[in-house]
């Protein structure tokens, strides 16, 4: 197949760190940008397009190019949540392809574990309707849930395996947050949170983050690392229009079929998947509305080890995810892309590497999926591919 | 039931929304139809995220609807912070917008979707009240 974009995913960069009381904000967004840099083999003065989103410190893009002197022609700092990062990919794209620059940087950082933690802005119209009420981020995932198993009998126990699976994929990573196997039983005894989901049906909140290298064809001809192609993209936002919102599906329904029909493949020949996992019901949620599954039936296709690598049906989320390994800035959607390229490039931990691994899909979700999200959906393929 | 004592924070009123909160001192849940398409919308706005009529009119709703969804937060934030568990919810209202809010005055037999609730309106410091929603009698 032939990828209609002139980019390619050259460099990329995970912040080990989880736990970073003594690294500054800034300093994060900086170690992740060098490290991914040099992942390619170039450096930050060959970066002449930036792309960042509100986890970025200050006035986001300016204070960052300032702090890291980089000289830009593109700036774009996109803010869709946590699927920010996966849109910028697409982003970043089209830009090299127009012309409007070579090297893209794209980086993540921030320190919700040890700095202060995020607040809802007071100024947003819906916040007298909304936040007003008590809204926490779990309890807004947990109304869709309760939906969700309203009207399709989806249950706890299936929730849980989503949780099993990634818990499965954490042991094998030296630097997940939650490195033990856990049980479905183990989940279902965790506290529970917001009913109907459980301690262990949330993600993790870590320090770190990650960053990415996007660079032309022409350029990453001269590079020595094998790099990723980008075959195909698709994002949306899905919100609460005039009141009529559905909180069992999102808006992966809309970014995934985009994205396949731009890469032109089915999704049999989808070999791992990365998918955005703020909770145990996104990943169900999404995995139904790309169309893996009938629609409602995702509780039942979960099951038997569907997403575990390396031989389930979709192998997903193998360096731990959201939900154990790490959830920088409380919006990871960086990191759902670094695994799918270390999978690509034959990189992922040993025990859950899919072998021949040539065709990927990462899926980014952000805001909430019990109110308005961002969507995006990647499909990445080997160089080869 | 749990205890519960749930906060009454005042909302930030804005000229979207003057009319709405000077309504709930009445005990009236104001509804905006656009007089374009008809569409009823929530949350009170200038404009109709339908067709984006900009002339809308406002009406009394009728403060029925039923449970869409529901949530039993077990740890609230901020002003919510010492609140026992409380009754995160969509309600649908009869007029069609689902509109988050809790539910009060529950049992754990109350919490079930499609239940029918009421609006119950709790005050604030500043004389506007909360539209919150309890069983129907």
């Amino acid at each position: 197949m032939t990828a209609k974009y002139s980019a390619v995913l050259v460099g990329a960069y995970e912040h080990p760190g989880r736990h970073l009381p003594d690294t500054s904000h800034a300093q994060i967004h900086a170690e992740v940008a060098l490290g991914a840099v040099a992942d390619a083999g170039l450096t930050l003065a060959d970066v002449d397009g930036y792309f960042c989103s509100g986890d970025a410190p200050g006035f986001g893009g300016l204070t960052m190019a300032n702090y890291m002197g980089l000289k830009l022609s593109y700036l774009d700092t996109t803010e869709m949540g946590g699927s920010s990062y996966v849109a910028h990919v697409g982003h970043a794209a089209a830009a090299i392809a127009a012309g409007k620059c070579k090297v893209a940087l794209i980086t993540l950082g921030g320190k919700p574990r040890t700095g202060p933690a995020w607040s809802r802005p007071k100024n947003a119209p819906e916040y007298p309707f909304e936040d007003i009420y008590g809204l926490t981020t779990p309890g807004g995932y947990a109304l869709a849930a309760q939906r969700h198993m309203a009207e399709f009998g989806t249950t706890s126990e299936q929730l849980a395996a989503i949780k099993v699976a990634a818990s499965k994929h954490a042991k094998h990573n030296p630097n997940a947050f939650l490195p033990k196997e856990v049980t479905v039983e183990e989940v279902l005894e965790s506290p529970m949170v917001s009913d109907p989901l459980h301690r262990l049906d949330c993600c993790v909140v870590t320090d770190g983050g990650g960053a990415l290298v996007l660079v032309h064809k022409d350029v990453a001809k001269d590079l020595k690392r094998q790099s990723v192609s980008i075959l195909g993209h698709g994002e949306t936002i899905k919100h609460t229009g005039s009141g009529n919102l559905d909180l069992t599906f999102t808006g992966a329904r809309w970014s995934g079929p985009r994205a396949f029909e731009e890469a032109g493949i089915k999704h049999a020949d989808i070999n791992y998947a990365s998918i955005y996992d703020s909770f145990t019901i996104t990943v169900l949620e999404t995995i139904e509305d790309l169309g893996f599954c009938e629609k409602g039936k995702g509780g039942e296709w979960v099951l038997d080890g569907a997403l575990e690598a390396p031989f389930g049906k979709l192998p997903f989320n193998t360096d731990g995810g959201g939900l154990c390994n790490n959830h920088p800035t409380n919006r990871g959607g960086i990191t759902k892309v670094i695994e799918a390229m270390r999978q690509l490039r034959g990189e992922a931990n040993a025990p859950v590497q899919v072998p021949d691994c040539e065709i990927a899909l990462v899926h980014g979700t952000g805001g909430s999926i019990g109110n308005r999200m961002g969507s995006a959906t990647l499909i990445l393929g080997r160089e080869s591919a | 039931m749990t205890e519960t004592t749930l906060p009454n924070p005042v909302p930030p009123i804005t000229p979207d929304t003057t009319e709405f909160w000077e309504a709930t001192k009445r005990g009236e849940l104001l509804l905006q139809r656009c007089t374009s398409c008809q569409s009823v919308i929530w949350y009170p706005r200038m404009m109709c995220p339908e067709c984006s009529g900009t002339s809308l009119e406002w009406f009394t709703g009728s403060g029925k609807g039923e449970i869409y969804s529901w949530t039993k937060t077990r740890k609230g934030l901020g002003d919510y912070a010492k609140a026992g568990p409380f009754i995160l919810a969509y309600v649908q209202l009869e007029e069609g917008p689902k509109v988050m809010t809790n539910i009060v005055d529950w049992t754990d037999e109350d919490l079930v979707i499609g239940k029918p609730v009421e609006v119950a309106f709790t005050p604030t410091e500043d004389g506007t009240a909360l539209p919150r929603f309890r069983p129907a009698k």
